[in-house]
C-alpha cells in the first residue's frame, strides 16, 4: 500500500496533467453537445496539432538542457517555403524534396548550435537573432506563397491509411489493428521493463500500478482508434509520424547515453562537467536535432496547408514552449518528458478545437490559452513548495 | 520591555516539546531547548539530528502551526509566521549556505531588504558610513564598496554577521559558520563570538567542529534522531572532553575516529611535475606554482593547506584543466606523460576527482541516485549509446549496500539525501568510474562523525584495493588519521612532505603558513 502511494506520489505531475486533459476534453464534450469528440473532428484533431508535437519533441530536450529555441516557427516558414520551390521550381520528386528539406533543417541547427555550444552565446539570444533571420530568408525565397504542390506531398498533412481491409459494421479494420498492435506494444514493452528489473533483483513499481496503467492507456488508445475508425478517412498518415517520433525520442531521452546526458546538464553542468559529459557536444547536437524536427514540422505544415506560405509558423515556437511547459517540463532545465510535452500540445489543441466549434473569437481563445498556460506552471510552482514544505 | 528579574536569571529561550513531521520522517520529537540569557550555547549532533529543522523552527521558516510545541522567547511565546517575524523580536539566524549577492557591494549587501533610505531614495553617504561602522564592528578590513564576489568566503561570512548586525539582534543563530572557513578566519570568527558575549548577545552556534565548541561554548546541547539527549555544562567543574559529546551524538563511544590500516605501498601511478595554473580571470595570478607530487599504487596521500592554498585548483587544473588558464606542467600516469586536457581525457587515464562542494559540482540533485551514480562511467552500462537501465540500477543498487548510503531504493532523489549520504554517492559515482587515481577534495565536509568513519573505511578499502588516492582536507587529525604521506601546500607551493611517522599538526601547520605568511591583499 505504501509502495504504491510512494509510486503515485513520485508520478502525481504526470497523472495529474492526463486529469487535467480527461477534464478538458469532458468539459468541451459537455459545451460542445458532443461534437468536439466527432470522428472527424478526433482525425483532424490530430492532423492540426501534428507541428507542435514534432516541434514539442524537440522543444523538451532544448529545455530540459537550461536552453530556449524561439526561432523554430521561422525555421518552419523557411524550410517550408524551400520545400515548396524544391518542388515547384526544381522539379524535384517531392520524396527528395522531403528528405534534401531535413538536411537543410540539420544546417539550420548546425548554424544555430555552433553559436550557442561552441561560441557560447545564449540560446535565447541565438534563436531570438534565428527568427529574424530565418523569417526574413522566407520572405525573401517565398515571397507571399508559393502553391501547385504534388498530391503525394499534400496528402502527408490531409490523407489518411488506405483502407485495405475493408470494414467491420463502420469501423475501418486498419485502423482498428494499428490501434490494437499500439495497445500490445505499450503493454509488452511496460511488461519487459517490469521482468528485466526483476530479474536483475530490483524493485519494480506495484503490480497493480502496471495494471491500471495498461488499462489506462489500453482505454485511451482504444477509445481514439474507435473514433478514427469511424471518421471519414481512418487513419492519419501524420498519425503515425508523430506516434513514431514521440516513441524513437522517448526512447533517446529514456534510454540512450546522448539522452541522459540532456538531463545531466540541464540539472548540473558543473557536475555533469566534471563527470566528464561533453557539454558542448551536448548543446550542440540538442540544436542540430531541434533543426531537423523543425523542418519535419515545416513539412507537415507545408503539406497541410497545400503551399509554401512565408508567413507560416508563426508563434510555433511559443506553442511548442508552452505545451512543454504544461506538460512539466521544468523551466530551469533537468525535468521534463516527452509524454508530459505530448499532452500539454493535446491540452492547447483541444482548447483551439473545443473553443472553434463553440464558435469563441480567435482573439479570447488566445486569451484563455495564455492563462491555461499560466494555470499549468503555478499548479506545478506551488505543488513543488508545498511538498518542499512537508 | 521585559521584567528585569526575567533577564536576571532566566532564560531568552526556551523550546518545549517541539515535534515536527516530514513525510514518513519524525524530524523533531519532544525536543527541548534552553538557553540562557547571555550564553554560547552550542548544538551537536550528527546530520539529520534535527539541528537545522530545530533552527528553522526557530526563525519562522517552518511557519508556526507546522510543527507543535512552544516556543518562548524572553517567557513570551511565539507565533512565528516567518522570518520577519522572528527578526522583529531579534532573532538573527545566519545560514550555512551564504546569502550574499555577489554583484552588489559590501555595504549593499548589509542593508538588503533593509535600506538606508527616506521616502524610497537610498541615502548613500548614510549606507556607507554605517557599513564602516558595522565592518569595524566585525574586524573586516574592506571598503564598504568592494563587491561580495570580490572577497573570500571568509570575509563574505563577516559581512553576512555585519548584516545581522545591522539588525536588532538578541539571539544570533550560527549554523555551521566555520564549515567553509580557513584557521585563522575560523579563531577571528570565534573571537567575535565572545566579543557578542560579552556585550550582552546571545549565540547559539550549531558546529560539527568540537574543538571550537569547546572552546567557545558554555553549554551544549546534544541532538540525535530528532531528540534531545542531553545539555552539558562545559564550564562546569567536570571537563567535559570531545569524546564525551561524541558519545552523546552517535550512542556510543567510539573507540577510534579512523579505522586501522596496514599500508601495502606499490609502484608510483601519479607524478605531477611543475605543475603552474593561473586564475580564470585575473589571468597574470598565479595560483598553482611549480607543484611536484607523487602518489603510489596501495597509498593515502594528503593535501594540506589552508583557505587559498590552492589544493583544489591543483587537483582541478590536473583534472581535465577544470580549473585555470595558462597551465603548464607534466602528468604522468604509470611513468607514461599523459595529456589531460578535458575531463573524458583525464578519466580515460584512470583519474577520478571527487569535489569539495558536492551540491555545485558533485551531484545532479534533481536526478536520482541511480543517475548520479553512473554519471562518469555512463558507457560501463551503456551498448550502442543505449543505457542498459537494469545493468545501471544493479550497479547503484551495490554501491548502495556496499556504501550504505540510506535511502530507500537508489531511486531517491540525490538532493534529498543527507550529507553524508551524498558523498557516499559520489564516491560511489568515482569508484564505478573505477580510476587507478582517486582524488578526493575534502571528503568529510559537512558530515557527522559516525558517516566519517565509514567514508574512511571506503577509502581504506580503496587504497587497499591498490588504488591511488589523493585527499585533500581542511583537517589536520583527519589527515594524520587516514594518510601515509602528506603534502603542504602554502600560496600555490608545495611546501613539505612528511611521512606519517614524523607528521603532526605543528610540523603541517609550519609548511602550510610557509614563506610570505598570512597573504595580505
Amino acid at each position: 500500500m505504501n509502495a504504491v502511494r510512494e509510486y503515485l506520489g513520485r508520478n502525481v505531475r504526470q497523472y495529474g496533467i492526463v486529469a487535467a486533459l480527461l477534464v478538458i476534453v469532458l468539459l468541451f464534450q459537455v459545451l460542445t453537445d458532443g461534437r468536439l469528440l466527432y470522428p472527424n473532428n478526433v482525425a483532424s484533431l490530430v492532423q492540426q496539432n501534428a507541428y507542435v508535437m514534432v516541434l514539442a519533441i524537440g522543444m523538451v530536450m532544448v529545455i530540459v538542457a537550461g536552453h530556449i529555441d524561439l526561432s523554430v516557427g521561422s525555421v518552419v516558414a523557411f524550410v517550408g517555403g524551400l520545400c515548396a520551390i524544391m518542388m515547384t521550381q526544381w522539379e524535384l520528386p517531392w520524396l527528395v524534396a522531403v528528405l534534401l528539406s531535413l538536411v537543410v533543417g540539420a544546417l539550420v541547427g548546425v548554424w544555430q548550435g555552433f553559436w550557442v555550444a561552441y561560441v557560447g552565446i545564449p540560446a535565447f539570444i541565438v534563436t531570438l537573432a534565428g527568427m529574424l533571420v530565418f523569417r526574413g530568408l522566407a520572405i525573401v525565397l517565398v515571397g507571399t506563397s508559393i502553391a501547385g504542390l504534388p498530391g503525394g506531398f499534400k496528402s502527408i498533412s490531409n490523407g489518411s491509411l488506405p483502407n485495405w481491409f475493408g470494414f467491420v459494421g463502420d469501423l475501418d479494420v486498419v485502423t482498428l489493428c494499428v490501434g490494437a498492435i499500439g495497445i500490445v506494444a505499450f503493454a509488452v514493452a511496460q511488461w519487459r521493463s517490469r521482468t528485466a528489473l526483476r530479474k536483475h533483483g530490483l524493485s519494480v513499481e506495484p503490480m497493480s500500478a502496471y495494471v491500471v496503467k495498461v488499462s489506462v492507456a489500453a482505454l485511451l488508445i482504444g477509445v481514439v482508434t474507435y473514433w478514427l475508425a469511424l471518421s471519414a478517412g481512418g487513419t492519419p498518415i501524420v498519425l503515425l509520424i508523430v506516434g513514431a517520433l514521440i516513441i524513437a525520442y522517448s526512447f533517446v531521452l529514456n534510454r540512450s547515453v546522448f539522452g541522459r546526458h540532456i538531463y545531466a546538464i540541464g540539472g548540473n553542468r558543473h557536475a555533469a562537467v566534471l563527470s566528464g559529459v561533453n557539454a558542448k557536444r551536448v548543446d550542440f547536437g540538442i540544436f542540430v536535432n531541434m533543426g531537423v524536427l523543425a523542418a519535419v514540422a515545416a513539412v507537415i505544415t507545408t503539406s497541410r496547408a497545400g503551399a509554401g506560405v512565408a508567413g507560416a509558423g508563426v508563434n510555433y515556437e511559443l506553442d511548442a514552449i508552452a505545451a512543454c511547459f504544461i506538460g512539466g517540463t521544468a523551466v530551469t532545465g533537468g525535468v521534463g518528458r516527452i509524454s508530459g510535452a505530448m499532452i500539454g500540445a493535446l491540452i492547447m489543441g483541444v482548447l483551439n478545437m473545443g473553443l472553434s466549434i463553440m464558435a469563441v473569437d480567435a482573439a479570447w481563445q488566445q486569451a484563455i490559452k495564455g492563462l491555461v498556460l499560466l494555470a499549468a506552471v503555478a499548479f506545478d510552482i506551488v505543488s513543488k513548495r508545498r511538498a518542499a514544505l512537508r | 520591555m521585559v521584567l528585569e528579574n526575567v533577564l536576571e536569571t532566566g532564560n531568552i529561550l526556551e523550546m518545549h516539546s517541539i515535534s515536527k513531521e516530514f513525510p514518513g520522517v519524525k524530524a523533531l520529537q519532544d525536543v527541548t531547548l534552553e538557553v540562557r540569557r547571555g550564553e554560547v550555547h552550542a548544538i551537536c549532533g550528527e546530520n539529520g539530528a534535527g539541528k537545522s529543522t530545530l533552527m528553522k523552527v526557530l526563525s519562522g521558516v517552518y511557519p508556526h502551526g507546522s510543527y507543535t510545541g512552544d516556543v518562548l522567547l524572553d517567557g513570551q511565546a511565539c507565533e512565528f509566521r516567518g522570518i520577519r517575524d522572528s527578526e522583529a523580536r531579534g532573532v538573527v539566524i545566519i545560514h550555512q549556505e551564504l546569502a550574499l549577492v555577489p554583484f552588489l557591494s559590501i555595504a549593499e549587501n548589509i542593508f538588503l531588504g533593509n535600506e538606508k533610505a527616506t521616502g524610497g531614495v537610498v541615502d548613500w553617504n548614510r549606507t556607507a558610513a554605517e557599513a564602516a561602522q558595522l565592518l569595524e564592528r566585525v574586524g573586516l578590513a574592506e571598503s564598504p564598496a568592494t563587491l561580495a564576489a570580490d572577497i573570500g568566503v571568509g570575509k563574505q561570512q563577516l559581512v553576512e554577521i555585519a548584516k545581522a548586525l545591522s539588525k536588532r539582534v538578541d539571539l544570533l543563530i550560527l549554523d555551521e559558520p566555520t564549515a567553509a572557513l580557513n584557521d585563522d578566519d575560523s579563531a577571528h570568527l570565534l573571537a567575535l563570538i565572545e566579543q557578542f558575549r560579552e556585550a550582552g548577545i546571545t549565540s547559539i552556534i550549531i558546529s560539527h567542529k568540537l574543538n571550537e565548541i569547546a572552546a567557545i561554548a558554555d553549554r551544549v546541547t546534544i541532538l540525535r534522531d530528532g531528540r534531545t539527549i542531553e545539555t552539558l555544562d562545559l564550564r562546569g567543574d567536570e571537563p567535559v572532553s570531545e569524546d564525551r559529546i561524541i558519545r552523546g551524538m552517535v550512542g556510543r563511544a567510539l573507540e577510534s575516529r579512523f579505522p586501522v590500516r596496514e599500508p601495502t605501498v606499490g609502484a608510483e601511478v601519479l607524478r605531477i611535475e611543475d605543475w603552474t595554473a593561473h586564475h580564470p580571470v585575473d589571468t597574470e595570478r598565479v595560483v598553482v606554482d611549480r607543484a611536484n607530487l607523487t602518489v603510489h599504487a596501495g597509498e593515502i596521500v594528503g593535501l594540506a593547506g589552508l583557505m587559498g592554498a590552492g589544493r583544489t585548483e591543483l587537483a582541478m587544473s590536473v583534472f581535465g584543466h577544470a580549473y585555470g588558464t595558462r597551465i603548464s606542467g607534466r602528468v604522468y600516469k604509470d611513468g607514461v606523460p599523459v595529456r589531460t586536457r578535458t575531463v573524458s581525457e583525464a578519466i580515460s587515464h584512470g583519474l577520478a576527482y571527487a569535489t569539495e562542494d558536492r551540491k555545485r559540482y558533485g551531484l545532479n540533485l534533481i536526478q536520482t541516485i541511480r543517475e548520479n551514480i553512473s554519471a562518469s562511467a555512463l558507457g560501463k552500462v551503456a551498448r550502442w549509446g543505449v543505457v542498459q537501465r537494469e545493468e545501471e540500477a544493479t550497479v547503484a543498487e551495490r554501491y548502495r549496500r556496499d556504501f550504505g548510503i540510506k535511502a530507500p531504493t537508489v531511486e531517491s532523489l540525490a538532493g534529498k539525501l543527507s550529507g553524508g549520504n551524498q558523498q557516499k554517492v559520489v564516491l560511489g559515482k568515482w569508484v564505478f568510474s573505477d580510476p587507478d587515481v582517486l582524488i578526493l577534495d575534502e571528503p568529510t565536509r559537512g558530515i557527522d562523525v559516525g558517516a566519517k568513519y565509514e567514508i574512511y573505511s571506503i577509502v581504506n578499502a580503496l587504497a587497499d584495493a591498490g588504488k591511488a588516492v589523493l585527499v585533500i582536507s581542511s583537517e589536520l587529525p583527519e589527515l594524520l588519521g587516514i594518510c601515509d604521506r602528506i603534502y603542504a601546500m602554502s600560496q600555490g607551493r608545495i611546501t613539505g612532505e612528511v611521512a606519517r611517522a614524523e607528521a603532526t599538526q605543528e610540523t603541517l601547520m609550519h609548511y602550510m603558513t610557509m614563506d610570505k605568511g598570512v597573504i595580505d591583499r
